[in-house]
């Protein structure tokens, strides 16, 4: 897996035993109870005048990878919205570093979360390194635009999402899963703890997918503290550290993937006939769908 | 494996230097500038073309300076520049073909810089302050203060720049739906267009012969006639209007990420794009109010810097020496190479209308 990072983890190394125990009991410990950076307090989120999620506290535990799941329309996106400032609750807040989000300066909070967003669209004709770089905008200013740190951290982030060798290459004429992986280099050039990422696997064929959750456990495992919108159950129950279960704006189930992924919550949540295995190779919750009787042999 | 001879690969280079001195590689040539407090990023491409394109703006302004009716002499001409020649010569170098050349610099690097702004903010090459109104509500304005209130060239300029705005503001409204979206945006603009077209008719319609005349005139766009005033105060303005343009063009890369993205690096989005509307509206008007509406060296101009220059979406600065250059030469050939002499304004538009006609036919296939 990822390279011995010199800075020692004591708190995540914990995580994966009991992620591979299915047999471990329903921990009564819930989000509030552990350190976390960004957190929702009483929120309520939506647009204009239709309001998404009414009164909604969620913690996002601190070095965690943490991964939203939910049925179309549940909240999932406004509730990454709300957290990267996107969104502005009409009422309650969202709180980071222990102040409101809405206090800060906005190249302030671009240090401290980064956002991924599936809208993101590069101009014609940027080079791979070119939009990497745009990452730097929060420690830029007028005649400070390319400073050796500046540098050293586009190198860095290239590396770290493997696309140093795409660095002179266009943007448009790269593969999609390629594609992802330079804005996810442009993320980490921003150098912020918290990374924020909405449906970062769409539209990428499974290699791809499975190739970029790994890149987000390489960098979970170096102390990034990460939240996905997934769309994939199984993978944000393999890949995910602390999985929040969404429907109709609300929180139904948080905690590890493998104490709140049960037949029951899917159908709850999803409305989903299915059954939870362990998955073969990491033993983490898997779900198959019954589906109708008259399609089984 | 022996790369002798290639000492200019940074691969090579990056194995003889220390570790610490590792170079991104842009896939093009960069100038980084480090000295203090300054850290700039220049690519050598853009550079290059800014400089050329400067070259050629000294080269036809030289031209436009000698020849004409009068013909005089590159020495003459630099002996008139230096205060050493009295009479007929200094008059037509420094009185009458210097603000001519000074205004299609000034104007021509204003219609560019507004043009990007459009085009960048709008992430369309057909959003253009011409095509989307607001030169049309620019020119009812103007001619509202020349029919109606019969007013002094200040007032012209404020009508102008008033009517500008109120376009503006007008399409902005219209194309409003949870946010402004480029191509909706350029839609309801080209339909406001041609109603302000219709009303600017009707306007004309309505004046006497002598008042038509001079509106219609000043309709074509022309720079007959600017005198170091006009010039002075166009340039004030542009130049006031130039500074916040430069200090917009950070933000304004970003938000060709898309806003969302934009916002999330740092950007406060709403604010910038309110910004840079009122800057590229007003540049916009303040050429407009000066020398009637001057077609589509806006549209034009960040297009020609952006293939010429590859640079990544658009950028300000060649963008505003293209504009610069395209409004001398047009200039150039409105006086000396048409069969009369012609107001620069029908020159852009037969230029720019071929232009155009091939960028909607580009546009439209793309979209298909």
């Amino acid at each position: 897996m990822s390279t011995s990072t010199g800075t020692d983890r004591s708190t995540t190394s914990n995580e994966p035993s009991t992620m591979l125990d299915p047999l471990v009991p329903r921990a009564p410990a819930q989000g509030a109870q552990e350190p976390s950076r960004l957190h929702v307090d009483a929120a309520t989120i939506g647009y204009d005048k239709r309001i998404v999620s009414e009164r909604l506290s969620v913690a996002i535990p601190d070095q965690s990878f943490t991964v939203i799941v939910g049925p179309n329309a549940c909240g999932k996106s406004t509730l990454l919205r709300g957290l990267s400032r996107l969104l502005k609750p009409s009422e309650g807040h969202v709180i980071l570093d222990g102040a409101d989000i809405s206090s800060y300066k906005t190249k302030e909070v671009a240090r401290r979360v980064g956002l991924l967003p599936q809208t993101a669209i590069a101009p014609d004709g940027i080079t791979v390194a070119d939009l990497v770089a745009r990452g730097r905008y929060p420690y830029q200013g007028m005649l400070r635009q390319w400073t050796k740190t500046d540098e050293e951290a586009v190198l860095r982030a290239m590396e770290a999402a493997a696309v140093t060798d795409l660095s002179g290459q266009l943007v448009d004429e790269l593969s999609g899963g390629q594609r992802q992986r330079v804005w996810v280099a442009m993320a980490l050039a921003q150098h912020t703890d918290i990374l924020l990422l909405d449906e970062p696997t769409t539209f990428l064929d499974i290699t791809h997918q499975v190739e970029l959750m790994e890149l987000f456990t390489d960098l979970n495992h170096v102390g990034h503290t990460l939240v996905a919108v997934l769309h994939d159950l199984n993978h944000a129950a393999r890949f995910g550290t602390h999985l929040i279960a969404m429907k109709d704006g609300a929180v139904v189930a948080e905690g590890a993937p493998s104490e709140i992924v049960t037949a029951e919550l899917v159908e709850e949540v999803f409305g989903l006939r299915c059954l939870v295995v362990p998955d073969p190779v990491a033993g983490t919750p898997h779900v198959v769908p019954l589906g109708r009787d008259r399609d089984r042999p | 494996m022996t790369t002798r001879g290639v000492s200019t690969s940074t691969r090579s280079s990056r194995a003889t230097r220390s570790p610490e001195v590792r170079r991104v590689d842009f896939g093009r040539r960069v100038v980084v500038v480090r000295r203090g407090w300054v850290a700039m990023r220049f690519e050598w491409r853009s550079v290059i073309v800014c400089t050329a394109v400067a070259v050629a703006v000294v080269v036809m302004s030289v031209l436009a300076l000698t020849t004409g009716s009068y013909q005089i002499s590159v020495s003459q001409v630099v002996s008139a520049l230096t205060g050493g020649e009295t009479g007929l010569v200094h008059d037509i170098v420094v009185e009458w073909r210097l603000p001519r050349i000074a205004a299609a610099l000034v104007f021509g690097s204003a219609l560019g810089v507004s043009g990007a702004i459009f085009q960048s903010m709008l992430r369309n090459p057909l959003a253009d302050p011409g095509i989307i109104g607001f030169s049309q509500g620019s020119y009812t304005g103007a001619l509202i203060v020349i029919l109606v209130v019969n007013g002094s060239y200040l007032q012209l300029v404020g009508g102008a720049v008033l009517g500008g705005m109120a376009t503006a503001v007008l399409v902005y409204v219209l194309a409003y739906r949870r946010g402004v979206q480029g191509f909706r945006l350029i839609i309801v603009g080209i339909g406001v267009s041609a109603m302000l077209g219709s009303l600017n008719t009707w306007l004309m319609l309505k004046a006497s012969l002598e008042q038509a005349m001079a509106a219609a005139a000043w309709g074509a766009g022309s720079l007959n006639g600017v005198s170091w005033d006009q010039v002075a105060i166009g340039g004030t303005v542009i130049g006031a209007l130039l500074l916040p343009a430069g200090i917009l063009s950070g933000p304004m890369r970003q938000m060709e990420l898309g806003d969302d993205a934009a916002a999330s690096l740092g950007v406060r989005v709403a604010a910038t794009r309110l910004a840079l509307v009122v800057v590229g509206v007003a540049l916009t008007a303040t050429v407009t109010a000066a020398s009637g509406p001057i077609a589509f060296i806006s549209l034009v101009a960040p297009q020609i810097a952006r293939r010429l220059a590859r640079t990544a979406g658009i950028t300000l600065v060649p963008a505003a020496f293209v504009g610069a250059l395209l409004c001398l030469t047009a200039d150039y050939i409105a006086q000396h190479i048409a069969p009369t002499p012609l107001p620069v304004g029908i020159v852009t538009v037969v230029l720019g209308g071929g232009y155009l006609g091939w960028l909607l036919f580009t546009e439209a296939r793309r979209r298909l």
